[in-house]
């Protein structure tokens, strides 16, 4: 690691102002301290967030919740409110990472976490998205976590998160504040596509905090499942998962969301393939042809193509999974 | 790679400064600077080195401390970053010379072969009877993968701890 100063903020006004290009807030430090070990990431000043008035659950008066950010992955995965009314958040929350990284992670940390690309950690190696403009070691290189949709001739990473496929599947907004004030920004336009400019993961501005992730009333407790395939039954990124919510009229699909995790750069929902699903019956040919309609402009890259057709398959079984209610994974 | 520094830090604690540290009940003052791990400060300026240093990057659980009562990888955060908070560490489980009942059952079932990984797998299942969602061996298993044992001694890790947790189970 680089040197760097430290300081603690006890008021968002300090932390914004202490916020420079240079410097970085702290959460649990899970991703931060890791890549700064490993030369990725550098900072001139660490901004401990830890002690920001962001640890409670709010109820909103539309209904829903206001978690926040710093409150940790476990303490929110194992809420009562979470497990009560959003069991598919504490799920996915729960498929990711070990229990004592969970107790460390904070909730807006795992939003900002980087790519787990191989590349992108080795800085003998060119990566657009650590140093732009120095190429894309992964598009011909070994690509097998790499992304299937959504890529661009830049990058071709994931966004590793497992809570972010499930606050996309709930459309989550994000609360922040910065110099300028206090904005919300919808869970779909959080993080982003690599586009050219890959070095950016999401739409944060550089001064701005996140200090709440707000979830709407509909918290599809009766029917969600949350599918997570991965190469280790624990303690290991996803390979493809899957959110699945559906509402149901005895077996008419009312409302479904379908978000998938490690095919994209950014958590991928399709509202067009889920719309096909709204006044269907929850049958596996239906579920087959939403799935065909989400991978349709699928690209593989050689060692990542096996995750088209395990999307389709995920989906399918998550659905399905959903529909009955059983979760086996 | 060159480091991406050319100016001083603005604020902060920018070199080695002062910190105290409560472990295991008592307080301890070191001389530490900010990018000190806590896992560092433990072994290299404490001298206590029942935690282990494993991977470094929070992917073997080697270095599990408690803190605040729950299990954290001491790899993973900064000592200035605890202060003020109850640290726990092996060292810290025992009552003397009586052992810690998870530390009875890891030698009463053999739950260990080297050693290496021992201190991380018996303060991760403290943190984890702290937590209480395992209830029965699949779930412990599920609740301890954040601790690998290369010696592969997981059946009797998973034995020792699931007695345990019977046991206080009956008591409670
Ligand atoms: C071995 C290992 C396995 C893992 N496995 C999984 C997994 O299977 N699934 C999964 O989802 N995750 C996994 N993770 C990742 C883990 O979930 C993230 O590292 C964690 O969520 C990051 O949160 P943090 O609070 O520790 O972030 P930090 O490391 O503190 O910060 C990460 C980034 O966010 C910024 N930041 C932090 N807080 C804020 C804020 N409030 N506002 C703005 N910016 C902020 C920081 O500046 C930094 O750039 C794994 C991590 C490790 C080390
Ligand atoms: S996929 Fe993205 S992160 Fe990985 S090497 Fe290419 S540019 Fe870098
Ligand atoms: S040394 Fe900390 S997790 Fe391996
Ligand atoms: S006993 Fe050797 S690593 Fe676990």
């Amino acid at each position: 690691m680089n040197p760097f100063a430290y300081t603690r903020a006890y008021g968002v006004d300090t932390a914004l102002n202490e916020k420079t290009e240079r410097a970085h807030y702290i959460g649990g430090g899970t991703n931060l301290i890791d890549l700064m070990k490993e030369n990725v990431m550098h900072s001139q000043l660490l901004i401990d967030v830890n002690h920001l008035p962001f640890h409670e659950i709010e109820e909103t008066e539309s209904g829903g919740l206001l978690l926040g950010a710093m409150m940790t992955n476990a303490e929110t995965a194992y809420h009562p409110l979470i497990e009560e009314r959003y069991p598919l958040l504490a799920k996915a929350i729960l498929a990711g990472a070990s229990p004592q990284l969970r107790n460390m992670a904070t909730n807006g940390g795992n939003l900002m976490q980087r790519t787990r690309c191989y590349y992108f950690y080795d800085t003998a190696t060119p990566c657009n998205k650590r140093e732009p403009g120095s190429g894309c070691s992964a598009i011909n290189g070994y690509n097998r976590i790499h992304a299937i949709l959504g890529t661009s001739s830049e990058c071709i990473a994931t966004h590793p998160s497992d809570m972010c496929v499930a606050l996309a599947a709930l459309d989550a907004t994000v609360h922040v504040s910065g110099r300028n004030g206090d904005r919300t920004i919808a869970f779909n336009d959080f993080h982003r596509l690599p586009e050219m400019h890959p070095e950016k993961d999401n739409t944060l501005e550089s001064d701005e905090l996140i200090t709440g992730i707000e979830l709407p009333e509909k918290g599809f407790k009766d029917h969600f499942t949350y599918i997570k395939i991965r190469d280790r039954q624990s303690y290991a990124f996803a390979l493809v998962s899957v959110a699945a919510a559906l509402e149901l009229d005895g077996d008419t699909i009312t409302d479904a969301r379908i978000a998938l995790g490690g095919v994209a750069h950014k958590p991928w929902r399709d509202q067009g393939a889920e719309s096909l699903l709204k006044g269907k019956k929850a049958t596996e040919e239906n579920f087959e042809q939403v799935a065909e309609t989400i991978l349709a402009n699928a690209q593989g890259y050689g060692h990542n193509t096996f995750k088209i057709e395990l999307a389709k398959r995920a989906i399918i079984r998550a659905l399905s999974e959903a529909t009955e209610n059983v979760h086996l994974s | 790679m060159s480091l991406v520094i050319d100016t001083e830090p603005r604020t902060g604690v920018s070199s080695t400064s002062s910190i105290t540290l409560k472990i295991n009940g008592s307080e301890k003052r070191i001389s530490i600077a900010p990018w000190t791990t806590l896992l560092d400060a433990l072994r290299e300026h404490l001298d206590m080195t029942g935690t282990k240093k494993g991977c470094d990057h929070g992917q073997c659980g080697a270095c599990t401390v408690l803190v605040n009562g729950k299990r954290i990888n001491s790899c993973l955060t900064l000592a200035v970053m605890q202060e003020g908070n109850e640290i726990q560490t092996i060292e810290g489980l025992s009552k003397g010379n009586e052992l810690h009942p998870l530390q009875e059952a890891f030698i009463e079932h053999d739950a260990f072969q080297c050693g290496y990984c021992t201190p991380g797998q018996i303060c991760s299942a403290v943190g984890l009877m702290n937590e209480g969602k395992a209830h029965n061996a699949s779930e412990i298993r599920e609740l301890m993968s954040g601790n690998l044992c290369r010696c592969g001694a997981y059946t009797n890790i998973v034995d020792a701890i699931e007695e345990v947790i019977n046991k206080e189970g009956r008591n409670a």
